[in-house]
């Protein structure tokens, strides 16, 4: 079935220079491999594409059962420099739970 | 044990944060974290119109409010001096004359941009002649030498925001330089409270709906042990949620490598880190970086954004047409811009244009202040919400980090008299 990241998961995101980072956090450790499998660097990179100019890294820290994305020219210059209202990513990681995701019934348990 | 509460998550955050933070339960170190990377930027600004300002102005009238109690009892640890901590610290000292004020300094390298070898150099060849400040990132242990003089305020410059807590464990339990593992729980700790209340439910997307008080929420503190372990709590009785959930989003916020955290003490290893009921044990560290990041800012050109909001019905249609008239007068004027950008905000009821532009030409960004307002009369019908009236230029004061030889950077204390 397909749900919403945001059932199985909840994120922030933030700023370092003209990158943004969002972290991803399963919301039971049951659903980490869920994350592993569903959310990959390619589909951040997608969902973000038109405002997403580099590559996206994906970094796992299973001991809290979290991703962090790493977003490379993704914020048109950052901080002072940018024209955006979000010049300092934090609304990537509210976007991101909208992110549409295949799961079992098994695995939502 | 020792408490360790941040009550500044930025320069900005809020003003009562401090004082509660004081008032409300126990506590041994007060951490207050000034600086962004924006921050450094806007202080430089300031410095520039102002050489007796550039750093956080909010903090001399906060120790002069807090003196009384906090003297003997809590230790304060800032950031505020931004890119004058000197100037922060006389500043302290004149509105409280009663507190020991010490101050750590030579992290900024400004006058020395030049004698600070080749690599350096070519770091920063290509700004060279717009930088307009250049800090190293200062670590606990000078924080810890200026704790260790009896003061109780220390103020510095670009201390790095998670030293600022490392530096009270370092201090207190009298850790080595190379005790790398206990050294990397404490920035694991610094880290987290660095933000302030986005470790109690703040900006937290795990706990929103349901937050204990907003209005009331507490920031956070670590119950700190010699052997690096922490609690992470904050005082009773204040609003927001001690959770692992929210910890856990505070963790992951602004990093990059999670193996690999860097910082002027130690590299710490956020994959080692064992949460639990808020208790974080078992982190490991390795050898700090031989290389310093150094935070530079530098004159990047001038930039003004500008807003008109539309009516339905249609609303979008209305900022579409309005966005190309103001691109056509751009262009007729031939107004030199490195970039341009338009934003919609709302839905086809109501919505807001948001246009904006940069340029190294401040006549030409200050030309285009003047192409907003005329739809108001000349555009799509309903144009409103121009009552600020023409939009600011703005500087725009860049951020560019390089890297340095940990050698090359000479902290000293002072004792502000």
């Amino acid at each position: 079935m397909k749900i919403t990241l945001e059932r199985i998961a909840h994120t922030r995101s933030g700023d370092k220079g003209d990158l943004s980072n969002i972290g991803v956090i399963a919301r039971d450790p049951r659903y980490y491999p869920v994350l592993l499998r569903e959310v990959t660097a390619e589909r951040v990179k997608h969902y973000f594409s038109d405002l997403v100019h580099g590559p996206v890294t994906r970094y796992e820290l299973p001991n809290v059962a979290a991703l962090n994305f790493v977003l490379e020219e993704a914020l048109d210059g950052g901080g002072t420099v940018s024209l955006r209202l979000d010049a300092q990513g934090k609304i990537f990681g509210s976007q991101l739970l909208g992110l549409e995701i295949e799961v079992t019934e098994d695995e939502l348990g | 044990m020792i408490r360790i509460g941040n009550a500044q998550g930025f320069w900005g955050d809020w003003l009562e944060a401090p004082v509660r933070m004081v008032e409300q339960g126990p506590l041994d170190y007060l951490t207050l974290d000034y600086l962004a990377e924006v921050t450094m930027s806007i202080l430089q600004k300031q410095r520039k119109e102002d050489p007796a300002l550039g750093y956080a102005r909010d903090f001399p009238p906060l120790m002069a409010r807090l003196a009384a109690e906090i003297a003997g009892r809590v230790k304060v640890i800032a950031n505020a001096g931004g890119v004058n901590p000197l100037a922060c610290a006389r500043e302290v000292k004149r509105l409280a004359p009663g507190l020991k004020v010490a101050v750590v300094l030579g992290d900024d390298l400004m006058d020395r941009l030049d004698d600070l070898g080749d690599e350096f150099s070519e770091q920063i060849a290509a700004i060279r002649p717009q930088i307009l400040s250049a800090n190293a990132y200062i670590g606990a242990f000078p924080v810890a030498e200026a704790l260790a003089t009896g003061a109780d305020v220390v103020i510095g410059g670009r201390i790095a925001d998670a030293a600022l807590a490392l530096a009270a464990m370092v201090h207190e339990f009298g850790w080595a330089e190379d005790d790398w593992d206990r050294l990397a729980s404490g920035i694991v700790g610094g880290h987290i409270i660095e933000c302030g209340t986005q470790a109690t439910g703040g900006n937290c997307s795990a706990a929103w709906e349901t937050l204990p008080d907003p209005a009331n929420i507490g920031y956070p503190i670590l119950e700190a042990e010699p052997d690096g372990t922490f609690r992470v709590t904050k005082h009773s009785g204040t609003g927001g949620v001690i959770c692992d959930a929210c910890i856990k989003e505070q963790l992951v916020y602004e990093i990059q490598d999670p193996r690999q955290y860097f910082t002027p003490d130690v590299i710490a290893n956020f994959t080692t880190i064992t949460l639990k009921d808020a208790h974080v044990s078992g982190v490991k560290g390795q050898p700090r970086p031989q290389k310093l990041k150094v935070s530079i800012s530098y004159h990047a050109g001038w930039r003004s954004i500008g807003t008109i909001t539309f009516p339905g019905p249609q609303a979008r249609r209305r900022c579409e047409i309005a966005e190309a008239t103001v691109r056509e007068r751009i262009a007729q004027l031939r107004l030199p811009f490195d970039a341009m950008h338009a934003e919609y905000l709302g839905d086809d009821q109501l919505m807001q244009l948001r246009f904006g532009v940069r340029g190294k030409d401040r006549k030409a960004v200050d030309r285009f202040t003047r192409e907003m307002i005329p739809l108001v009369l000349s555009g799509p019908p309903g144009g409103t919400g121009y009552g600020e009236g023409r939009p600011a230029v703005r500087e725009i004061v860049a951020y560019a980090p390089a890297y340095l030889d940990r050698d090359q950077v000479k902290t000293r204390v002072e004792v502000v008299a």
